[in-house]
């Protein structure tokens, strides 16, 4: 199932009150591909998933989802809108509700109409991509265990009927063993539900395995765009500001 | 997508949901009878008071549980929106001379009012912030009423009540009766929101409030049909007091250990499930009760701050958290 899904964001300034933390940023995701945003710490990468959702308001530029080859602007949207239109983020330290069981963090997954329509059948679909989480589906969230989590937090995505999926820096806390096996479950998704994603990462060599194109990102400005993952890897210039090599 | 022919894991059968409303309606109305038929039986004048107290703590419990309970949002300000239900019977009897019912819905509609108001003004603080912002309404209020010559200002207000209703043998028995039923729908109203979409969307924001907008929680009107809910079931619970006691001031109306109690009861009970608050309630209030009686009203605060202690020490989850983990 080919994805005809696209995400377009041109220009945008989008900050935090008197701090502006991005700067003219412009970024494009393919349908049906798999971007990877590269960029350390206090970059802005949150805060560029933040103003896709509807959670920061750019101050500047336009953030348009292209569904179904329909254009679709989403600055002003409130997140909840955002969710509807089956874009959805697994956020950064993954944020789940800890005092809730995983079949009920997975059903919070599925809280919009559209994707309560699919509720059982995207539960179904969940526990045969997770099956552990079948097994735990009782089990308080916030007793598990950093990969288990990670696992809950793609499944809730898997819930909300997405179609861009964005995932926010998945690498956090976890083991590089958890890491690379958390590489292959967001590629599996994209692969079964027909996915565009959009992943930031710090993790290069990781996210560069199932990347199709990437982008650098320093203090809040884009300053490498590589069409392949092949150009991000023997790029001088990411090397320099990235990998500090 | 070959979704639609995977094999189905088990999943838990679809709850018969009408069924265990039906279950809790009936239940509660043949805990209610009962209730009556004792103390009738006991047929002591006091019972009547000593219950209408407990049960008006049942009320404010159980409608400070949606909000702080299940949202996680602590409303100091407990006081300030019973009071605002009180004032509200006292200005319609006033005004229009209506009895206790009509003071009841006006005290929901006006305290509602009140909670969706505050809820809209004060939302977008988180924590502890919220809960001073929400005890900050309360002395508001307080000095509003004081200065309001309409309500008696400091003085008071009289409220001259039927000697008794019929079919009720006293008036103390009607009022009783009364707060027996708002107790009633109070606490099915927080069962249902429990049951709900909106009551899981509430514990999500409990949880995560960021992960509950990032997975499409509307969490602002979440929040304000929760203050909005709670704010009117705390008025109802007020409304009936100047009719109870046929005089009220603002020192009794607003006072402080309404709005402790308020937060010590579902804590102590069990917050978040809807029969935490009404356990907490009928222990404290039932306690409380029972040392006005036998030593001093004075000792009431006390007894609620010891039993605060004990149980953040001893069972920080309350009564049914205890026995949950069990």
């Amino acid at each position: 199932m080919a994805s005809s899904s696209a995400l377009e964001i041109s220009g945008i300034d989008a900050g935090y009150g008197a701090v502006r933390v991005l700067e003219d940023v412009t970024l494009t995701v393919p349908a049906g591909q798999t971007v990877v945003l590269l960029g350390t710490n206090g970059n802005g990468k949150t805060t560029l998933m933040r103003s896709i959702m509807g959670q920061v308001r750019p101050s500047a530029g336009t953030v348009r989802a292209v569904l179904d080859g329909q254009p679709t602007d989403l600055v002003g949207r409130s997140p909840e809108q955002v969710v509807e239109l089956g874009i959805v983020l697994v956020p950064e330290g993954r944020r789940l509700f800890p005092r809730l069981s995983v079949e009920q963090n997975l059903r919070l997954g599925a809280y919009r109409p559209v994707a309560r329509a699919k509720l059982a059948e995207n539960l179904a679909l969940c526990f045969e991509m997770f099956p552990r989480l079948a097994e735990r589906r009782t089990q308080l969230v916030g007793s598990m265990s950093g990969g288990e989590q990670q696992m809950v937090a793609l499944g809730r995505a898997v819930m909300s009927a997405p179609r861009i999926l964005l995932v926010d820096e998945p690498s956090v806390g976890l083991a590089p063993i958890l890491v690379s096996r958390t590489m292959e479950m967001i590629a599996e998704m994209k692969a079964r539900l027909g996915l565009t994603v959009l992943m930031a990462e710090q993790n290069f060599h990781q996210a560069v395995r199932i990347a199709d194109r990437g982008y650098v990102i320093a203090h809040g400005r884009m300053v490498f765009e590589g069409g392949s993952a092949a150009e991000l890897q023997d790029n001088e210039l990411v090397r320099k500001v990235y990998l500090g090599l | 997508m070959s979704a639609a022919t995977l094999p189905a894991p088990a999943l838990p059968p679809a709850l018969p949901k009408e069924r265990k409303h039906l279950t809790y309606w009936l239940g509660a109305a043949a805990v209610a009878a009962a209730l009556i038929v004792v103390l009738r039986l006991i047929g002591n004048e006091y019972g009547w008071y000593a219950g209408y107290f407990v049960l008006q703590y049942v009320v404010l419990a159980a409608a400070w549980n949606i909000l702080g309970g299940y949202a996680g949002y602590v409303n100091f300000g407990a006081a300030g929106f019973m009071a605002t239900g009180s004032y509200t019977a006292v200005v319609l009897n006033e005004a229009f001379g209506f009895d206790v019912l009509p003071g009841i819905l006006g005290a929901a509609v006006v305290a509602g009012l009140l909670g969706l108001g505050t809820g809209y003004l004060t939302l977008r603080l988180r924590g502890v912030y919220f809960s001073i912002a929400t005890l900050c309404l309360s002395v508001v209020l307080q000095t509003l009423v004081v200065n309001w010559d309409y309500v008696g200002g400091s003085r008071g207000a009289y409220i001259i009540r039927p000697r008794s209703v019929p079919p009720f043998l006293s008036y103390g028995e009607y009022i009783f009766v009364v707060m027996l039923v708002l107790a009633v729908i109070a606490v099915g109203i927080g069962r249902t929101v429990e049951m709900s979409r909106l009551g899981r969307g509430l514990q999500a924001i409990r949880d995560n409030e960021r992960a509950a907008e990032a997975v499409g929680v509307p969490t602002l009107r979440l929040k304000l049909i929760a203050t909005t809910l709670s704010g009117a079931l705390m008025g109802v619970a007020g409304a009936p007091l100047p009719f109870y006691a046929g005089y009220i001031n603002p020192e009794g109306a607003f006072n402080l250990a309404y709005a402790v109690n308020c937060i010590a009861m579902p804590l102590i009970g069990g917050a978040g499930t809807w029969l935490g608050p009404v356990i907490g309630a009928v222990l404290l209030a039932t306690l409380q009760q029972a040392a006005t009686v036998t030593i001093s009203s004075a000792l009431n605060l006390w007894i609620v701050g010891w039993m605060l202690v004990l149980f953040v020490a001893l069972a920080p989850r309350g009564i049914l958290g205890w026995f949950r983990r069990r």
